[in-house]
């Protein structure tokens, strides 16, 4: 008897668990792959730039990284590619990385670079609070903090630069690329990502707006597929059962994206440029591209993950003596159309 | 009435014909089901009926194993979300080679589930002897495997996203040209009528059972319960295999960090719904393969209505507890006895008169 009912109070809170985790997982942008706080000091990179780097000082520049998983997502894989590259030993730099989504691993990792005497610690923080102290310390220590890809909730004077995305206006971007389109009439079938994600804030409030200000803007269902490709065709293809028309679709990343147009290949429902639906995807990944270059798509948002060349000419401006005006720097993100796209885009942009 | 009321299959019947008696109310429609071609000009068939039995498959499949590691271990793998990408990400690697974007596929689909296959009974093995041999709790044995599982998975592509043109391998996620119900359903129900087979003609169902029930006495009775429980969870193995070749074939691709997402919660839940016992012991097979289905029947229903995003977590937890509640065998045994009870009073007060 009293296991019974140990197994209803576990099953039951397992209920409980699955709904916590969903609105646990918000913050964290993408979705959850495992932690690991891993040491890549790459033993090569760290012997060897003494006796190689061109650097003019004669010095390399000692930076700490502070990133999120690189398998999260493919953003998150094309950022850390792109980091590693500019922070190698030939451009001057002597760089270490240190990887968790976990805050708290996070945090440990930056206080074991301000002991190890970094010159620049720039971070990618899990989440938005909790980082005064160990900020306070680094710059008792005299290291520079820069952030990229994500804003903290702290006292601006902790850190130099801020370099992120503006999600707000990645999402007015493809609603003005829509409203350009001069359709009659939008019946939109909206598929959201995880809700309260910074990117799922910024592209569904731009839409939001527009669809409260246009008459002629209807929202067919607007539904969460929590970044997940078969849960949006299980959505469209829902839509698609209930005989509802529609003429967009305005999914929040290209996985979802995908997932829609699974359900309208499955229902012979044409899609992309002059076809019966519009299809939208946001991030630009290389195989999304493609079909936009196939013109099965119609519109890719990006979402820029190659901040490294900016926190470049940051450092690199810090280093001559110079000051940074605009602490917050927002980067050129592009929105791709599929009659316009080229394959030099394709090779450029793709992630 | 009571003997039905107490048969554990009523629970999940029931909880479906609820759920399907709610959307006839609301809107009949939802059974219709219409005859449609594809983009590839293939015969299918569209309805929520078909999407709940399309999309219910690889649950289906879950559960079986999920049941049977229950029933032997008294504890639940919560692993096998990840070890879906793991396998699903082996079955591409193969399937590719070293060409992320093949025209023609390097192997056989065959040759490609079956490594997948090893690959997945090989870790549902490791998992089982953690629980059996070194006796740890299969929830905190399987969370080795639930946290490193994605990276796992990744790390087998090299991080790449293999995509593969071939329509030969979407079938097993979408439909075969001319049969216009989804394959995904048919590969459900062999699985189930291979289990019903094993569990009728072999005594792997009586020995897991006993094995859940009484550890020491079934020792006694020459069952070898370390073989047992390492068994069933290499039958998930196998479950996990099969749920992530119809994964990996619907999109005919991969996302590492989001594919089969807490389908281990669903999974467990299925079983639950059931009426089984988490705490192992006897179970019943057809109950959590239904269960499995009225999860799915909830998933299509509440997309079907427009329920707001950031509510339909919610929505979801209160339907699940109420059924996880009516389900429990406590629950059932409480209220077969207060039917008794009332029968006992109706009696007396007919022999009083």
């Amino acid at each position: 008897m009293k296991k019974k009912v140990l197994a209803m109070v576990l099953a039951t809170a397992m209920v409980l668990g699955l709904t916590a985790c969903g609105s646990a997982a918000a913050p964290a942008a993408e979705a959850p792959a495992a932690e690991a706080v891993e040491e890549a000091p790459a033993a090569d990179t760290a012997e060897a730039p003494a006796a190689e780097a061109p650097a003019a000082s004669g010095e390399a520049i000692k930076v700490g990284i502070i990133n999120n998983d690189p398998n999260e997502s493919g953003y998150r894989t094309a950022n850390d590619k792109d980091l590693k590259a500019t922070f190698s030993a030939e451009n001057g730099y002597d760089a270490q990385f240190a990887y968790s989504l976990k805050n708290d691993e996070q945090i440990a990792a930056a206080q074991k670079f301000i002991q190890d005497g970094v010159d620049y610690l720039l971070l990618s923080a899990a989440d938005t609070s909790g980082w005064d102290s160990v900020l306070k310390d680094a710059q008792d220590a005299g290291i520079q903090v820069i952030l990229f890809d994500r804003t903290i909730d702290a006292d601006p004077s902790l850190y130099a630069a801020s370099i992120v995305s503006d999600m707000d206006k990645e999402g007015q971007t493809a609603v003005d690329w829509l409203a350009g389109q001069n359709l009659d009439e939008y019946n939109v079938i909206h598929i959201q990502g995880v809700m309260g994600s910074a990117a799922q804030k910024g592209r569904s409030g731009a839409l939001d707006a527009k669809v409260a200000a246009e008459a002629n803007w209807n929202i067919v269902k607007q539904q969460t597929a929590e970044w997940n490709a078969e849960n949006a065709q299980q959505i469209v293809q829902s839509v698609i059962d209930a005989g509802t028309p529609f003429n967009v679709i305005y999914a929040e990343n290209d996985d979802m994206a995908k997932g829609a147009v699974a359900a309208l290949d499955a229902a012979n429902i044409s899609h992309g440029v002059g076809k019966d639906v519009i299809v939208m995807g946001f991030d630009c990944n290389k195989w999304a591209l493609e079909e936009l270059l196939a013109q099965n798509w119609n519109y890719d948002g990006q979402c820029n993950p190659f901040q490294s060349s900016y926190i470049d000419t940051v450092i690199k401006t810090l280093q001559s003596g110079g000051t940074i005006a605009e602490k917050t720097i927002i980067m050129d993100e592009k929105g791709f159309d599929a009659s316009t796209i080229t394959q030099a885009d394709v090779d450029q942009y793709g992630i | 009435m009571s003997k039905i009321f107490k048969n554990q299959i009523f629970i999940p019947v029931a909880a479906l014909l609820l759920l399907m008696l709610f959307n006839l109310v609301i809107d009949p429609s939802f059974f219709k089901i219409s005859m449609g071609v594809n983009s590839a000009g293939n015969p299918v068939l569209s309805g929520y009926l078909i999407t709940i039995i399309n999309n219910g498959s690889e649950l289906a499949i879950l559960a079986i194993g999920m049941t049977l590691v229950t029933a032997a271990s008294g504890g639940q793998d919560i692993s096998v979300g990840a070890a879906i990408a793991i396998a699903g990400s082996t079955m591409l690697r193969v399937l590719c080679g070293t060409n992320t974007r093949p025209d023609t596929l390097s192997t056989p689909i065959f040759v490609a589930f079956i490594v997948g296959c090893l690959v997945a009974m090989a870790f549902g093995a490791f998992n089982g002897v953690l629980v059996s041999i070194f006796k740890i709790q299969p929830m905190v044995a399987t969370l080795i495997l639930y946290t490193a599982g994605r990276s796992i998975a990744a790390w087998i592509n090299n991080n790449e996203l293999p995509i593969i043109s071939d329509p030969k391998f979407g079938y097993y996620g979408g439909f075969i040209p001319g049969i216009p119900i989804p394959t995904p359903f048919f590969i459900a129900m062999a699985c189930v009528i291979i289990i019903f087979l094993v569990l009728k003609f072999t005594n792997l169902g009586l020995y897991t059972q006993a094995v859940g029930i009484n550890e020491s006495s079934s020792r006694l009775n020459g069952i070898n319960p370390v073989f047992i429980k390492w068994l069933t969870f290499v039958i998930l193995g196998a479950c996990v295999a099969v749920a992530a070749l119809i994964k990996v074939s619907r999109l005919s691709s991969i996302n590492y960090s989001v594919i089969a997402k807490d389908i281990e919660m669903d999974a467990i839940l299925a079983v639950a719904l059931g009426g089984n016992a988490l705490s192992g012991g006897k179970f019943n097979m057809a109950a959590s393969i239904i269960g499995a289905f009225v999860i799915q029947t909830l998933t299509t229903t509440l997309f079907k209505y427009n329920v707001p995003s950031d509510a339909l977590p919610a929505y979801k937890a209160i339907v699940v507890i109420a059924l996880v509640v009516f389900s429990a065998p406590t629950f059932r045994e409480a209220v077969s006895k207060f039917v008794k009870n009332i029968k006992g009073g109706k009696n007396k007060e007919v022999a009083n008169v």
